[in-house]
């Protein structure tokens, strides 16, 4: 069945199906179960499900990192929230010397079914302590798979089976996302596979590779585009950083001979130069122009809004860089209205 | 019925002969693996997992030989593991340092330090969910209460009451650091025992003396009063990593070791079960049977092939 729901609310319906559907799974980390709820991801849990399978927990982010690993290797399927994304560096260690090598290192004879969700900040003065994406960061490890969903139907569908899968999965949330409203299928089997890509928007004239955030820029690009200049673009969300299937991107690049990667995040050595470096390797006898990437400044967020506004990306900045590819005047956007966070966006998608 | 102090020889026997044959046969460099050898923590080991079931759980350190030993026993696994073959317990992707047998209840080794601690969190809390009596120890040395893991972890079984055991095995050195060179305070379980955590605490060498310990401790977690505090003094007698002394190299002396040699946990549990009146013989037996299957093992190891390249690849992910 599909029905209307938000980010929030299609992360939430994932995690009362799946804690509905086996005893083993439950849901831990700092303020879970307070008043906020996680920005509304965790509300009814604790009602619904008991202290010993909805609960807080002290600051310690190393600790409870390896608690996690603890008990997905006897037994479990716990999914730990953090409020940013960030606060994981606090757990690096856990993550990247311990959950990821942990199956390897048994020689396959333990499975390491684990979630960690955690928030991706920006604006009001978040800064640089509480912006980061840090996709890039896990993708790098093998043994983790990396989930970066954009729409409220990804969200459900991608949370879901990755509280099913065997593996350690660390799954990425942009806190703007989540008072998007869009269809979603709110059936507990309607699962989305990870490591498959998403066509957000067909397009024949440049492809954007989007990430998380991006993705909402890109489509406003898009449609500004088609309004000036006639063009299309087309639009492919990643949603699983990895592992990746990459054919859906090579089969669009070869079709529009040329690619905007737009990463939430910075450039160098990030995702963004992974997806180029593929590009290039695989499409390089189609593309008409050398692949081109944006993302965040090379710095620190900054607090302050006009030097934050120019440290992301957005639709104008995909907007030009189409515009030059393409070889095409810049249109005059005086008229048009771009996202800004004091007026919410809302959806649909 | 087993009579307990020959089957807690039976197991340090067998822990120290197999980490003496690692001393043999390492310059070979057929053992291409960081062995951090547990030669002098023998009573331990051996008096911790006797008093265990089967089922409980326990987790350790990069200085695991003797935790494998003592759980799995399986000394063709061992040794193949030693020696990077297809026949060892992880077909040679685990190595020394990060040994584990799942199967036998051995849940995992790190060579970070520390870092096996939270995992004894989460596998107890589970078996506190489940409430099937399981219990969990995490074997841990000196230099892991330098972390701050250890710390968040003590915190957090203490809240949650969690029916684990926290095994410190005391040799007073952080690879070559010294307890005085690292710690600013006076006394851990004085800390320790201001958690709501029961401290057990001793310097002995003798298994049955760790054992009966075990017993006291494990009974008070039975009683639901929450995580226990084992705090064991014992002596390194060789360098952090590898088969040789270092007593020449100036961080502690031989006369240190030579004090513990003379409270050696091997040879006073031998004394003592001559004491007892057990035949010589008897013992004898024992001994020659642990130095056979060790032999037989490493020779199998020996023989046994590499895994294929193909397995490089296997068990990234599920």
């Amino acid at each position: 069945m599909i029905k209307n729901l938000s980010y929030r609310e299609a992360l939430n319906l994932a995690m009362v199906q799946e804690m509905d559907r086996d005893s083993n799974v439950f849901v831990y980390g700092l303020d879970v179960p307070d008043h906020k709820r996680i920005f509304g991801s965790t509300v009814g849990l604790v009602e619904k499900f008991g202290s010993e399978r909805c609960f807080g927990t002290p600051l310690a982010e190393d600790a409870m990192t390896g608690f996690a690993l603890g008990s997905a290797i006897n037994g479990m399927r716990p999914i730990h929230i953090h409020i940013r994304a960030d606060f994981l560096m606090l757990a690096m260690n856990q993550i990247v010397n311990m959950i990821s090598n942990f199956r390897y290192m048994t020689g396959g004879k333990l499975k390491i079914p684990l979630v960690i969700r955690a928030i991706i900040g920006r604006g009001w003065g978040q800064s640089a302590q509480h912006s980061k994406s840090l996709h890039s960061f896990f993708a790098h490890i093998p043994g983790l798979k990396v989930v970066m969903p954009t729409t409220p139907a990804d969200a459900k569908g991608l949370l879901a089976s990755a509280i099913r899968d065997d593996n350690p999965v660390v799954f990425l949330e942009h806190r703007w996302l989540y008072d998007i409203i869009d269809e979603v299928n709110i059936d507990s089997e309607a699962l989305l596979p990870l490591g498959e890509p998403s066509l957000l928007r067909k397009g024949n004239d440049l492809t954007v590779v989007a990430t998380s955030w991006m993705n909402v820029e890109a489509m406003r690009a898009a449609e500004v585009l088609k309004k000036y200049h006639g063009t299309n673009l087309e639009i492919i969300d990643p949603r699983t950083i990895a592992p990746l299937d990459y054919e859906m991107i090579y089969d669009s690049v070869n079709k529009t001979t040329h690619c905007i990667v737009a990463d939430y995040d910075w450039l160098y050595c990030g995702f963004s130069a992974e997806v180029a470096a593929r590009i290039s390797e695989h499409c390089f006898n189609k593309l008409k122009a050398p692949v081109a990437r944006i993302g965040f400044s090379p710095t620190p967020c900054p607090t302050t809004r006009p030097l934050e506004n120019k440290f992301y990306s957005n639709a104008v900045d995909i907007i030009r860089l189409a515009e030059k590819i393409l070889n095409l005047k810049p249109a005059d956007l005086a008229k048009e209205d771009f996202y800004s966070y004091e007026n919410k966006f809302k959806g649909p998608f | 019925m087993k009579d307990r102090n020959t089957e807690l020889y039976r197991t340090m026997y067998l822990i120290r002969m197999c980490e003496e044959k690692i001393r043999v046969h390492y310059p070979s460099d057929q053992l291409k693996t960081p062995v951090h050898l547990c030669i002098g923590l023998e009573a331990i080991v051996a008096g911790v997992i006797y008093s265990l079931k089967s089922d409980d759980q326990v987790f350790g350190t990069y200085r695991n030989h003797g935790i494998y030993l003592a759980k799995s026993g399986n000394t063709d696994r061992f040794f193949g593991e030693m020696f990077g073959k297809v026949t060892g317990e992880f077909q040679g992707k685990a190595g020394s340092m990060h040994l584990s047998a799942p199967e036998n209840g051995f849940m995992g080794s790190s060579a970070v330090v520390g870092t096996t601690i939270p995992l004894s969190l989460g596998c107890s809390f589970v078996n506190q969910q489940k409430n099937n009596g399981r219990l969990t120890a995490v074997f841990f040395g000196d230099g892991a209460t330098d972390e701050g893991v250890f710390w968040e972890s003590l915190n957090f079984a203490c809240l949650k009451k969690l029916p684990l055991m926290f095994i410190c095995e005391d040799n007073g050195l952080a690879i070559h650091s010294n307890t005085s060179e690292r710690q600013g305070y006076r006394s851990i379980t004085d800390i320790v025992n201001q958690f709501d955590c029961h401290v057990i605490e001793s310097e002995s060498t003798d298994p049955e003396v760790i054992a009966d310990l075990t017993e006291k401790g494990i009974s008070k977690i039975y009683q639901k009063n929450g995580p226990v505090f084992f705090h064991f003094k014992y002596y390194r007698y060789l360098e952090h990593v590898g088969i040789n002394e270092d007593f020449e190299s100036g961080y502690r002396s031989r006369e240190e070791f030579e004090h513990w040699h003379k409270i050696d946990p091997i040879n006073l549990q031998r004394a003592k079960l001559i004491k007892n009146g057990l035949k010589e013989s008897f013992i004898q037996e024992i001994e020659n049977a642990a130095i056979d299957k060790i032999e037989k093992s490493i020779a199998l190891a020996s023989q046994a092939p590499f895994p294929p390249d193909t397995d490089l690849y296997q068990n990234v992910l599920v």
